[in-house]
């Protein structure tokens, strides 16, 4: 550290004033550059490297280029495994972002035991994951579980849930949407608390009713809010993981298998660890590429509604 | 109180009442399941509150020997993996936003946006290699990826809204950036290292997918060890349902305590670990 705090003058000398205003603070940086270098970039690099090779636990490493990556398109349980992830992840986007600007503007009123009762609304995406994911798992039970129980109080026939390849999809969603709703309505809270009080106010005197001051004033105003929810969860959604694979292990059959569970079996249960690494590869763009097309579209329907009013 | 006050009123009340209670339904359930015993459980139509509770269910989960194990395991892991990134995250935070180096946060945002099951494969390789697979030592390391993330970010975003004017008059006064540091930001700094030490917490506790590479039958942390009670006794869903609360109630409980905290961190970051 002194060696630093030693160059530091000399720098500085050409600007005096500079030397205490902006003065190195590098060291208090460095600790955690280590730390990030080791076990972020570190395994970055490393996992692209043996993505360009035939790697598997127990034989020798061969470079094989992008052999792994050719693979790829050519693997049925690959392919559809992205199918997956793309069906599991747009329920689990747009289901959250509805019921969660819902839930957001109803903790918005002023009501008794506000701070209470959002407490219990956000604790099922604190509580861990596992867990839950053991109880739902019970409550799914075709002929114990309490949700076919609840189906017959209504009239409605009872369901096999996860245990059937139709199914299992929408019923995993109900249990992610469950859990993540919650942080939805926390991030369009936010929002909601940015807006002025004035469009309310003229809107009041204009006559307008409760669903055109909402479709009108604040869904215009929490717009960007709702982008940024909606980014945060496919995110989350597309790289689920301790729910599927506690409740089905990606099945019955691979129906519910997503390419991050399929990472996973491919990893660590066949170990295949070269494959494995393409797909992590793939995956991670994947994931960049969907987060660039929403933030494209946002700045499309930005760019729409100044458009339109002109 | 004109009657348009009180429909709104009631239309407001049942809103609340049907957003909340899927999740009091849920823990209600939750807490139901793990007071009863197998002929309960297994009955149908299903029974809410028993004759006879099953208290024997969690004195069994947490009598067994294994049981005490695990909640060590999962409170060195957790614990090492916050205290370190809380050691090295906040001098970060601090730095990072003294230097205005925006840029360096994209590599904060790329470890939100990563699956965490590939920093596993090369890592579990390395962990290999080193011999360090039968101990918590790789389980401590790769918690980090979740816990020096989540600090850093936070941390940022706090030293950002602390006024710079009595660092600057320290500084003038001859105080070192250390001294500064240790002395005048930290001190401010408290409630911005609470939340980031409490979201740390959370999501390293919680974490399952790298115990289920990592662990070995002795390194199990609790949620591992709670998934790896299913395929043992499928039908007992008591102990299980006692099992799952046991785990998660730490959480549960710091969410109802600390839950201004946790939601100033997630509106402020938004980070999730994993």
């Amino acid at each position: 550290m002194s060696a630093i705090t030693q160059i530091a003058p000399a720098v500085a000398e050409t600007a005096p004033e500079q030397q205490w205003r902006r003065p190195s603070y590098w060291p208090f940086v460095l600790p955690a550059l280590v730390v990030v270098l080791a076990i972020i970039i570190f395994p970055w690099l490393f996992t692209i490297w043996m993505s360009l090779n035939e790697w598997k636990v127990g034989s020798p490493t061969t470079f094989v280029g992008l052999a792994n990556y050719l693979r790829l398109p050519a693997d049925p349980r690959f392919v559809e495994a992205v199918w997956h992830t793309i069906a599991y992840t747009a329920l689990s986007v747009v289901l959250p972002v509805i019921l969660g600007t819902f839930a957001a503007v109803v903790f918005h009123q002023k009501f008794a035991g506000r701070g209470f009762l959002r407490g219990i609304f956000i604790m099922p995406m604190m509580a861990t994951p596992v867990a839950i994911a053991l109880v739902w798992t019970m409550m799914f039970h075709p002929q114990l579980g309490v949700l076919n129980y609840l189906l017959s109080l209504v009239g409605l026939p009872p369901q096999l849930w996860v245990f059937n390849p139709n199914t299992v999809i929408p019923s995993l969603v109900l249990v992610e949407t469950w859990q993540w709703t919650p942080l939805v309505m926390l991030i369009v809270l936010g929002g909601l608390a940015a807006i002025p009080i004035e469009p309310y106010e003229s809107a009041e005197i204009d006559g307008a009713n409760i669903w055109q001051t909402f479709r009108y004033i604040t869904l215009p105003l929490i717009t960007p809010f709702l982008f940024i929810a909606g980014m945060i969860r496919m995110i989350d959604a597309v790289k689920s993981f301790d729910i599927i694979f506690a409740i089905t292990q990606g099945g019955p059959g691979s129906a519910s298998e997503t390419i991050n569970l399929y990472l996973y079996s491919v990893a660590f249960v066949y170990y295949d660890l070269g494959y494995g690494s393409a797909i992590a590869v793939v995956f991670f763009f994947l994931i960049i590429a969907l987060a660039g097309v929403l933030l494209y579209l946002r700045r499309r329907t930005m760019w729409t509604e100044i458009g339109g009013g002109a | 109180m004109s009657p348009r006050y009180i429909l709104g009123r009631i239309g407001l009340w049942f809103a609340v009442f049907v957003i909340v209670s899927p999740a009091i339904l849920f823990f209600l359930w939750m807490a139901s399941l793990s007071l009863k015993f197998e002929i309960d459980n297994a009955s149908y139509p299903p029974v809410f509150i028993p004759e006879h509770f099953a208290w024997k269910n969690y004195t069994d989960v947490l009598a067994s020997n294994r049981f005490l194990t695990y909640f060590v395991n999962s409170l060195i892991v957790t614990g090492s993996a916050t205290l370190l990134a809380m050691l090295v995250g906040v001098p970060a935070g601090y730095g990072i936003a003294r230097m205005a180096a925006h840029k360096s946060a994209i590599v904060i945002l790329i470890a939100r946006i990563t699956p965490g099951l590939s920093y596993l494969i090369p890592l579990f390789l390395l962990f290999q290699w080193l011999g360090l697979l039968g101990t918590l030592v790789p389980q401590i390391i790769i918690h980090l990826v979740v816990t020096v993330p989540i600090v850093i970010w936070i941390m940022i975003g706090y030293f950002e809204t602390t006024p710079m004017e009595l660092e600057e008059a320290a500084l003038i006064d001859g105080a070192t950036r250390w001294q500064v540091f240790r002395h005048v930001a930290l001190p401010i700094a408290r409630p911005g290292m609470a939340v980031a030490f409490i979201l740390a917490v959370i999501f390293s506790w919680n974490n399952f997918v790298f115990g289920i590479v990592l662990a070995g039958r002795e390194t199990r942390t609790l949620p591992v060890a709670v998934y790896n009670m299913i395929s043992f006794d499928q039908l007992s869903w008591g102990p299980l349902a006692a099992a799952a609360l046991i785990v998660s109630l730490p959480v549960l409980v710091l969410t109802v305590f600390a839950q201004r905290q946790i939601v100033a961190g997630l509106t402020a970051g938004a980070v999730k670990g994993g």
